[in-house]
């Protein structure tokens, strides 16, 4: 028994080891990367083993990218039937959906139409192609926001940093052309103005439109637009952790039984 | 019985007569169910059948994946995430593929060290050893194509780099890369041949782990003491005793394993792979997968292409010729208190050039790098060798059932034999 203990310590005291390392290791580009910072740590609802997306949140957070963001950034993997899954009901999405044109065909008589956007279409992007978007916007190209959150290291904590960082550039910093100066973007200088002002947007719930509400409002939108399964991935690990838990229990014991008799 | 047919044991006349035609129950019942196992391993010994399942679990995961991607530039980035919206339970499937391909390498890792620290590769091992190098050579080109299929930047970055270590090779080096590519640079001909070859490669594993296996129950297994079984004392039958010792690792293996798909899916991943991959931007720094950090930073340890290819190569080739460097007659490390700490630094080096692969190439992690392969290369080369011949190790004890049971091993056992032990177990103590 006294062996087995150190084996199994010894096992467990490798596995922290590489665990060790290799946390070290990964979270290292990040920061090499990073002429910016790493961003402060901010508190989501979704944060944590856990949490949920706050559907209220999730709302103000469409909005704001709708009426804001979507002027430039495309979400191309996202349907508008995905808006059923944070809380809004079939008929304000096909209203919602209804709102936007969207190409559609060739007819009977072999032409392109116009109609206006169902569940089943993808968001409307801004553009028709990355030209064009660059065209519009001093040469720079606004990235696709659909899994942006895991797109970069602590996604989530580094959007909201960045839109709630815009400043001055410090004295002697020098911009380049049609340049914004920004905290945590890297290099600090990021061709995206800044485009959150204090009551930007009017929330039907009544909510406060500041920018720091607006901020965490969309992250949370576009954390839940990267990982929609977030909520039931997590409510099925903590399911199959339990059968885990209670299986290897059994198991042991019946190892323990087999074994009771056999000295090694 | 005449015929020609198998003498089969079986009772139920329907697995019979199929075992006297094909003995496959036979088959099993000998190598699975009395296969006499030595009866002190540690929980070390569970991570082959670890690594079985883990292969079972990729190719299953993966049969499904193959169904729902599409293997074009202009489509993988997309059918990689509509797996994750559309497809049903599809977040799940990806999830544990990609996943699976990390606790593949923590287990086949703990394997190989399990092999080093106990002397499992020494005679009459040795062939099986090397088959384990020829598996773990595999499984490194089928998850460096695999990592490409996303084709996302650390995707197209990854495979440029990688497939361009072959320019180093004189005089053909450009064409070969050529070649590779089936193009002059990584495009839709390299995405389409990575994916098949990626289909491919994991069944060319299995049939390398059957031989793997094969050669493992003609000799036999190795054991902590590293001292062969002598009588059937020294033994136990595979099943029960070593089925229910590897459940229990199973269980705690998956344990891991969901917490890593369930809760932290991306822990192990590059953000970069979410960006869709572009020819025209390069990412600040290019990095694999952690699991191959460390001949990712020999590689970078000389500043020579072609050396640092070399030595990248030759720092897994040399494991080939693991069981004649080490002269020791002892197998096991716990006999060889000397050998036993130049073992645990050669694992430091291999954390060290984990951490070191991760860096930006620049110092002082060149020069940490640069250490730590030299080490890396002086055991295998200079130590293991030399320390065989000068070291003394402990004294070994007489047999396994002598270390395990102490004066009383003589003794023949009592004790009730479980119900589904075909073999009747001689060693009760």
């Amino acid at each position: 028994m006294r062996s087995k203990g150190l084996t199994t310590m010894r096992i467990l005291k490798a596995l922290a080891v590489a665990a060790t390392v290799t946390l070290g290791g990964l979270t290292s580009p990040a920061l090499a990367a990073g002429e910016a910072p790493p961003p402060p740590d901010t508190r989501f609802s979704f944060d944590g083993f856990f949490g949920t997306f706050d559907r209220g949140s999730l709302q103000r957070g469409f909005q704001v990218y709708k009426e804001v963001c979507s002027a430039c950034h495309a979400m191309r993997q996202l349907s508008y039937r995905n808006l059923l899954d944070i809380g809004l009901t079939e008929e304000q999405v096909r209203a919602l959906a209804a709102q936007f044109t969207v190409t559609d065909g060739p007819n009977d008589e072999g032409n392109m139409f116009e109609r206006p956007a169902r569940l089943s279409d993808r968001f409307r992007r801004p553009f028709a192609n990355e030209q064009a978007a660059r065209a519009a916007n001093n040469g720079a190209y606004p990235p696709d926001l659909s899994v942006m959150v895991k797109a970069r290291p602590n996604g989530a904590d580094y959007l909201y940093a960045l839109l709630t960082g815009y400043k001055d550039p410090p004295a002697g910093f020098q911009m380049q052309d049609g340049m914004n100066y920004n905290e945590w973007f890297p290099g600090h200088q990021i061709a995206m103005p800044n485009v959150l002002n204090d009551g930007q947007v009017d929330f039907a719930d009544g909510t406060q439109a500041t920018v720091s509400q607006m901020a965490r409002d969309v992250t949370t939108f576009l954390a839940w637009a990267a990982e929609p399964e977030l909520e039931t991935r997590r409510q099925m690990g903590v399911k199959i952790l339990i059968f885990l838990a209670i299986l290897g229990g059994l198991v042991y014991a019946t190892k323990r039984k087999v074994w009771a008799d056999v000295k090694h | 019985m005449g015929m020609g047919l198998h003498n089969s044991e079986v009772k139920n006349p329907v697995l019979r007569w199929v075992d006297q035609r094909l003995p496959v129950v036979t088959m099993i019942q000998k190598e699975y169910g009395t296969f006499p196992t030595p009866r002190n391993f540690n929980y070390f010994w569970n991570f082959g059948a670890l690594a079985m399942i883990n292969l079972a679990i990729m190719i299953a995961t993966g049969v499904f994946l193959a169904m729902n991607y599409t293997p074009h530039t202009a489509m993988a980035f997309d059918s990689v995430e509509r797996i994750m919206r559309d497809v049903n339970y599809g977040w799940l499937i990806r999830y544990v593929h990609m996943n699976g391909a990390s606790m593949f390498f923590i287990v086949v890792y703990i394997h190989i060290y399990r092999g080093m620290y106990y002397g499992s590769y020494k005679t009459p091992r040795e062939l099986l050893w090397m088959l384990g190098v020829v598996i773990f050579l595999l499984m490194m080109a089928t998850a460096f194509m695999g990592y490409v299929l996303p084709w996302g930047q650390m995707s197209f970055w990854g495979a440029t780099v990688i497939t361009n270590l072959f320019s180093a090779v004189p005089l053909i080096g450009p064409e070969i890369v050529t070649w590779l590519w089936g193009g002059f640079s990584v495009d839709n001909p390299t995405l389409n041949r990575f994916f098949s070859l990626h289909y491919l490669l994991p069944f060319v594993i299995t049939g390398v782990v059957f031989l793997h296996v094969a050669a493992l129950h003609v000799t036999g297994s190795n054991n902590p003491l590293g001292i062969e079984p002598k009588d059937k004392q020294d033994t136990l039958p595979f099943h029960p005793y070593y089925t229910i010792k590897d459940s229990v690792g199973i269980v705690a293996y998956l344990a891991v394993f969901a917490f890593l798909v369930f809760f932290m899916p991306n822990y192990l991943g590059h953000p970069d792979n979410y960006i869709p991959a572009n020819p025209l931007s390069t990412p600040a720094h290019i990095v694999p997968e952690w699991y191959f950090l460390p001949f990712y930073a020999i590689l970078r340890a000389v500043p020579d292409k072609l050396g640092g290819v070399v030595l990248m190569f030759a720092s897994i080739l040399v494991w080939f010729a693991l069981p004649w460097l080490d002269t020791s007659k002892v197998r096991s490390m716990r006999f060889r208190p000397i050998a036993r700490i130049f073992l645990f630094l050669w694992v430091i080096s291999f954390f060290v050039l984990m951490y070191v692969g991760a860096r930006p190439a620049e110092q002082p992690y060149v020069f940490i790098g640069q250490l730590a392969t030299a080490y890396y290369f002086l055991w295998f080369l200079v130590l293991l060798p030399l320390l065989g011949r000068l070291e003394k190790p402990l004294p070994l004890p007489e047999s396994i059932s002598r270390a395990v049971l102490g004066a009383r091993a003589a003794l023949p056992g009592g004790g009730p034999v479980p119900a589904g032990a075909a073999a009747k177990p001689m060693d009760k103590a």
